[in-house]
């Protein structure tokens, strides 16, 4: 159990030391999308009834940089220490796979809350947001952010250089988490575009979070919260049979 | 953790490694007797690396078993892991930590933090001259003193078996000294020591037996006495009392240098007899008033085993 505290302590050290670039630059990042598209829309008619469009924006832009935090996180630590060579530390230990695994997933858990929490308490200083289902809200944050920094972990492992990576991050989850619904509800796209959105995981993690302030969502919370699961335990399988093989890892 | 181990500190049986085409590991079998100093030697490529992180667990073997202190590297690796310590040869090193910080890490990995624990870790940063370097973030060391800090971090879990992975590649020559005489205080207490260096002279210094490594196979595994005893020739020095202008016929092919009153001869194990030469050089009509004799150095065993050999980088 040790071991394992050990590098998940590292692991929050790891970007905690860095915390202007992991933490602070996202929050920013996340507050000028607010900027932007609240200044834009303002006036628009209401998305959910009651709701203005600058606080239905909100809990969306904080589970979407939770997402790509929590795959950042895992990802280039793992891509990091493979290029550099200093993953060879954790691999000479007894650390299990289950171990190595939930560390870095952990650690990345933590970052996304740090930098939800930080989005959250810039926004409420403009826009009152009361919290309707906190147990939703802790538990959309938790499962989509261990699901995503379990996607880093098989991201970081597969990739053999930043380019790699950076691909997977810029073809893959930055797409996923802008068409999820962070700016827009599922209703107001037409028939076809709805049924595409539904195949993608993500929508599911944004819909129940904004569910978790509003009670309100596009799609029933408890699906939502059984397809988010469903997926997290689906990638999380696969990442720790990854480190488990050694693949690329122990040649 | 005691220094011995109970079973032998290494165990190979059967090792096979292939990497696409190339077969690194060709079927070596190896013990490694507890409280051993072991040497492995080879020239670049011929698995040396290899055969090491299997032992480590970094590569998974093919075919065949590993086992460190009678732990099985795959079936009981947190057992083999612990009783294992290895200073990697390329200087790697984390950027976000002091080295205080990099040893409390790795020591933690193990499962060791107590008071105990971080009184070694400030014994391994003094007597690796790196105590006024503890606090200092990793990028800001030079290679020699990130190299220390790799020696620290191999140790900080006070392994049974060492594996010295060419440490003193690229290292000065006072810290080499200092290095070798804290491995030689490991191995005093009881510590098996396993060392791969290009540095044959360090080799033959230290190791009480040797494994010369070719082409993934072990080509010579004895002790070093023995090794040396394989050489095909050794050297014959003769001090002659006025200095010799010629030397007999049947000896001038044996003749190596000629310097004053001082005869060197470079004779053939086996076939060349000391008293021969002697005898020729007394009919001769030379006083011989001093003989010294010279063994072949490691270097030149190692070379007739390894001959040949092209040398293709290491794995």
């Amino acid at each position: 159990m040790k071991g394992f505290n050990t590098l998940f302590y590292k692991e929050l050290l790891r970007f905690y030391k860095v915390a202007f670039q992991t933490i602070f630059a996202p929050v920013v990042t996340a507050l000028l999308y607010l900027l932007v598209f609240a200044s834009t829309f303002k006036g628009r008619a209401d998305i959910l009834p009651g709701i203005p469009y600058v606080a239905f924006l909100i809990p969306g832009l904080m589970m979407m940089s939770m997402i790509q935090n929590a795959f950042a996180n895992t990802s280039s630590s793992l891509i990091q220490s493979k290029i550099t060579g200093n993953l060879i530390f954790i691999l000479l230990s007894p650390l299990s796979a289950a171990e190595f695994f939930l560390a870095f997933v952990g650690a990345s858990i933590v970052r996304a809350f740090c930098v939800a929490v930080g989005v959250y308490g810039a926004a409420v200083l403009f826009v009152p947001l009361p919290i309707e289902h906190p147990v939703f809200l802790v538990l959309f944050g938790l499962l989509g952010s261990a699901a995503l920094g379990a996607l880093g972990v098989i991201a970081g492992i597969w990739a053999e250089r930043f380019d790699q990576l950076a691909g997977f991050q810029n073809f893959v989850v930055i797409p996923l988490s802008f068409l999820s619904g962070v700016f827009y509800s599922l209703r107001d796209l037409p028939p076809f575009w709805q049924t595409v959105s539904r195949l993608n995981p993500l929508l599911y993690m944004i819909d129940g979070f904004r569910y978790g302030f509003f009670g309100t969502s596009d799609v029933s919370p408890i699906l939502s919260l059984a397809l988010v699961a469903a997926f997290c335990v689906a990638v999380s399988v696969l990442a720790m049979a990854l480190v488990g093989r050694g693949y690329r890892l122990r040649n | 953790m005691k220094a011995a181990c109970s079973a032998p500190a290494i165990e190979v049986v059967g090792l096979h490694k292939h990497f696409a085409r190339v077969h690194a590991v060709r079927g070596i079998d190896l013990e490694v007797r507890s409280g051993e100093f072991f040497g492995l030697l080879g020239p670049n490529g011929a698995g040396k690396s290899t055969l090491i992180n299997i032992l480590a667990g970094l590569t998974r073997p093919d075919e065949g078993r590993a086992a460190i202190c009678g732990h099985d590297v795959i079936a009981n690796y947190r057992e083999a892991r612990r009783a294992l310590g290895v200073v990697p040869q390329e200087i790697v090193f984390d950027p976000f930590f002091s080295v205080r910080e990099v040893l409390a890490i790795q020591a933690g990995y193990f499962g060791l933090g107590g008071r105990d624990n971080k009184a070694w870790r400030e014994e391994l940063l003094h007597t690796l001259m790196l105590a006024d370097k503890g606090d200092a973030n990793m990028r800001a060391l030079s290679g020699g003193m990130k190299r220390r800090v790799l020696i620290a971090q191999a140790l900080v879990h006070r392994p049974q078996v060492v594996i010295l992975d060419e440490p003193t590649a690229g290292v000065d020559v006072e810290l080499r000294a200092s290095l070798w005489l804290f491995v030689r205080r490991l191995h005093k207490e009881g510590h098996t020591i396993v060392l791969t260096t290009h540095y044959l002279e360090e080799a033959e210094a230290l190791c009480e037996r040797i494994a010369i490594m070719r082409d993934g196979q072990i080509a010579a595994l004895d002790t070093k006495e023995a090794l040396l005893s394989r050489a095909v020739s050794k050297t014959l020095r003769v001090t002659t009392a006025e200095p010799a202008a010629s030397v007999p016929p049947r000896l001038e092919s044996k003749l190596r240098k000629r310097a004053g009153n001082i005869l060197e001869f470079s004779l053939r194990a086996g076939t060349d007899s000391i008293p021969e030469v002697l005898e020729s050089l007394r009919v001769a009509g030379h006083v011989v008033t001093d003989i010294a004799t010279e063994q072949a150095s490691l270097e030149e065993v190692f070379l007739a085993l390894t001959q040949g050999r092209t040398a293709t980088g290491s794995r």
